[in-house]
């Protein structure tokens, strides 16, 4: 008689079906696990994702300078690049510099400068001059208060301005600039530096990457292995540098590796080196290395204790059993299991030394700069933050590009922290 | 010295690891060869740490092993060519199961066809031929404890070394194992020596048993002989169920004795491990050699008892009584219809051999 449809969905006992009653039973699950999770994705959101979208923006953002010259680019733009503009450019050019106030000009003018050097003054300059012109026309006595308003190269550079965004900063991050053509060309030899400091800063954070892994992989190696009151000792060696502020280690350094230091004059005490031969240890790239290898060390010994503490003693013991020479047995054995944890001390330590800063600028002297000091020094000294913003972008891509060919090559499942 | 009598010989071997407690006390041992030898004690006996020995993770701190009659502590591990399944199987998680196969014969610098070949053969001794190229994780625990027992003798060891291989798998996987190992033992005849602490596994696995406690072989012997005969109070505890009852020897009769317990039943029973008159005694006595209401004539003991607990277990009735004083007294009474009168509480009378009672060593 009341034949149940086999196909129908299922119901619970008080006839609402099962999916929708484990819906409901499952809301307020939701909404707790949700709430729990709320507050760490507002802060990721505040203090990560904005800013690195505010960074992205910036390092293409040029929307300033047509704020404070809008007519003037509006009249500009129909201009042939041929010669000289027209008395009409003149004119709102002469006009807008009158209306901006001295802190939007001045702001304005520094980004004009970017794009050709000179601009700078010759608007601090045109400022206070042009006072004294009451009534056009204004090309001829413009060129009179500084001649530059007749060359058509500063006229050129504008024309990389006029819209509201632009790749001149990127181009800039790596030795490259618009010409008065807005083609790109590199910038004149004596002008790069960037490009110089990004393969350096390539460099140094691999050989860093591999002096902490030679260094760190034996260390780990015993702290996995030795009896747990021999490693706890270890482990205390390995973290107290860590528990060190990084100035105080930095300095620390300073007075070993200087030339006078404690190093050069303990090899000169013994003899092996001739007193006036000191070795050149600090404000150099070695010194960056050196100094940052040790400051880093602890990033790759704690991943790769972590793997190698899941790595059981009998795989080595097997491994010797079936006939294996110990150095086989480690190589074929031992080392692929701990793949994970170098890959994840690997990067680890390589991104932490692409972006760093304070030891270059202590120990690198002119030489040992790397990329994050040029970051730094645009920031606070040039503030010309749309560079910045492009170091940093170029950075990030970087770092997502090199993350993308590990999983290619490694896969990123087999980072494991333990 | 190496005749077959001792394929495997230790001599005299002690081994401490701090200098302060022995692990293994003066162990001598002779391993004939195609033998299956187990090693079966409590943990902290000293059985893995002589297994250990012999594969040559531990050195002995005196005393020396001798292989087909070379002495081999000297001999680093891998330059043995002895064979070991590890208590968790400890198959490379790296390599599929064929290369786990192939690296001992690989480092032997085999050719690769004839490793091809033996890796094939073994796997089908332990009939996984299918399963060459999976990953050891992605086989059950039955499974990865096969493929160990197939690594371990791909490349024909003289001798195969196991330390509790069967302890990860459950009760009814463990009894298949046990047969199959049994069985590969028996077909390529090679010498085997077995670790475990599970005293099932080493009656049926074993030709015999080297029973270990504190250091010692307590009695070394066939399955059949170490659970009808134990030497002492510590082998018939630790094999089999036993009933264990305490006394002073009262007087010695040949190769009988008489022992007298706390309440004053005088019990005559073979005399094993005792001396003389006044000694302590721990009587030995398996559960099933007691017989209930037994009206047969030849029992040198018989005592009243009192059933305490019956406790029903399908093909026979474990009973406890009280009886010579003992009131964890355990008999197994077969479930034929003699005996279905029984009731808690009820008098019975228990009669057994005086050649089932072992007179054992006590020690308080």
């Amino acid at each position: 008689m009341s034949s149940e449809t086999i196909s129908g969905p299922i119901l619970t006992s008080d006839g609402i079906p099962l999916k929708v009653s484990l819906k409901k039973a499952e809301r307020i699950n939701k909404i707790r696990a949700f709430l729990l999770v709320l507050p760490l994705l507002a802060f990721i959101l505040i203090s990560f994702i904005i800013p690195i979208g505010d960074m992205l923006t910036r390092s293409v953002d040029d929307r300033y300078i047509n704020t404070v010259f809008p007519k003037t680019f509006e009249i500009y733009k129909k201009w042939d690049k041929q010669g000289l503009p027209s008395e009409e450019v003149y004119k709102t050019m002469f006009i807008e510099i009158g209306e901006a106030k001295g802190f939007k000009i001045g702001k304005a003018s520094t980004r004009m400068n970017y794009s050709k050097s000179g601009w700078k003054s010759l608007i601090k300059k045109s400022q206070r001059k042009f006072k004294k012109i009451k009534e056009g026309p204004y090309k001829e006595q413009m060129i009179a208060v500084d001649k530059r308003w007749g060359d058509p190269i500063y006229w050129k550079a504008l024309g990389e301005m006029v819209d509201p965004t632009t790749f001149g900063y990127y181009l800039n991050a790596v030795d490259l600039k618009y010409d008065s053509n807005k083609k790109v060309i590199a910038q004149p030899e004596n002008r790069r530096i960037y490009m110089h400091t990004w393969i350096k800063t390539f460099k140094v954070s691999l050989l860093v990457t591999i002096f902490t892994l030679m260094l760190g992989y034996p260390i780990a190696y015993l702290l996995a292995t030795l009896p747990l009151k021999y490693s706890n000792l270890l482990m205390i060696c390995v973290l107290l540098p860590f528990w060190t502020s990084l100035l105080v280690r930095t300095v620390a350094w300073m007075i070993i590796l200087q030339q006078k230091g404690v190093f050069n004059n303990l090899m000169v005490m013994a003899g092996l080196i001739a007193d006036e031969n000191r070795w050149k240890l600090m404000y150099n790239e070695t010194g960056t290395i050196i100094v940052m290898t040790q400051i880093l060390l602890p990033f790759m010994v704690l991943p790769l204790y972590s793997v190698m503490k899941t790595i059981s003693p009998s795989y080595m013991k097997a491994a010797l059993n079936l006939g294996a020479s110990p150095l086989h047995a480690f190589w074929k054995v031992y080392m692929p299991n701990s793949i994970p944890g170098i890959s994840a001390g690997g990067l680890l330590v390589f991104i932490i030394a692409i972006g760093y800063f304070i030891t270059p600028e202590l120990v690198g002297g002119k030489d040992g700069q790397m990329i994050g000091n040029w970051i730094a020094y645009h920031l606070k000294t040039t503030l010309n933050w749309g560079l910045c913003a492009a170091l940093g972008s170029v950075l990030l891509a970087v770092m997502i590009v090199f993350y993308w060919l590990y999983n290619k090559i490694i896969g990123v499942e087999n980072i494991k922290l333990g | 010295m190496s005749g077959k009598d001792s394929f495997v010989k230790f001599e005299n071997v002690d081994k401490s690891y701090d200098g302060e407690v022995l692990v293994v006390k003066g162990l001598n041992l002779d391993i004939p060869q195609g033998e299956f030898l187990t090693m079966l004690g409590p943990s902290g006996s000293g059985k893995t740490t002589t297994l250990m020995m012999l594969a040559g993770f531990e050195t002995p701190t005196s005393g020396e092993i001798y292989l087909e009659g070379e002495p081999i502590s000297s001999i680093p591990p891998y330059k043995r060519g002895i064979g070991m399944v590890f208590q968790n199987y400890a198959l490379f998680p790296h390599m599929t199961v064929n290369e786990n196969l192939a690296f001992p014969l690989e480092v032997r610098k085999l050719p690769k066809a004839e490793i091809d070949e033996k890796v094939h053969k073994a796997l089908s001794m332990v009939e996984l031929q299918d399963f060459g190229t999976r990953m050891p994780l992605q086989l059950s625990g039955g499974q990865q404890q096969r493929v160990a027992l197939a690594r371990a003798l791909v490349f024909e060891p003289r001798l195969v070394l196991m330390d509790e291989p069967l302890g990860a798998l459950d009760k009814k996987l463990r009894e298949q194992m046990q047969y199959e190992i049994k069985h590969i033992h028996e077909n390529i005849g090679i010498t085997v020596v077995y670790v475990t602490h599970d005293q099932s596994e080493a009656l049926t696995m074993s030709n015999r048993i080297a029973v270990f406690n504190d250091g010692k072989i307590q009695q070394i012997s066939t399955p059949d002989v170490l659970y009808e005969k134990p030497d002492n109070s510590f082998v018939a505890q630790f094999i089999g169920e036993n009933n264990q009852i305490k006394g002073k020897v009262k007087s010695v009769n040949g190769k009988n004795c008489v022992v007298v317990t706390d309440n004053g039943d005088e019990i005559v029973s073979l005399k094993v491990n005792v001396n003389s008159v006044g000694d302590n005694s721990l009587l030995s006595l398996r559960p099933e050699r007691v017989w209930v209401n037994s009206d047969k004539g030849d029992y040198e003991n018989s005592f009243e008892a009192k059933v305490e607990e019956l406790i029903y277990l399908g093909d026979h009735v474990r009973t406890r009584v009280n009886v010579c004083g003992n009131n964890q007294f355990i008999v197994k009474i077969p479930n034929s219809s003699d005996h279905s009168d029984l009731k808690e509480g009820a008098k019975v009378k228990l009669s057994w051999k005086a050649e089932d009672t072992r007179a054992l060593d006590f020690k308080a």
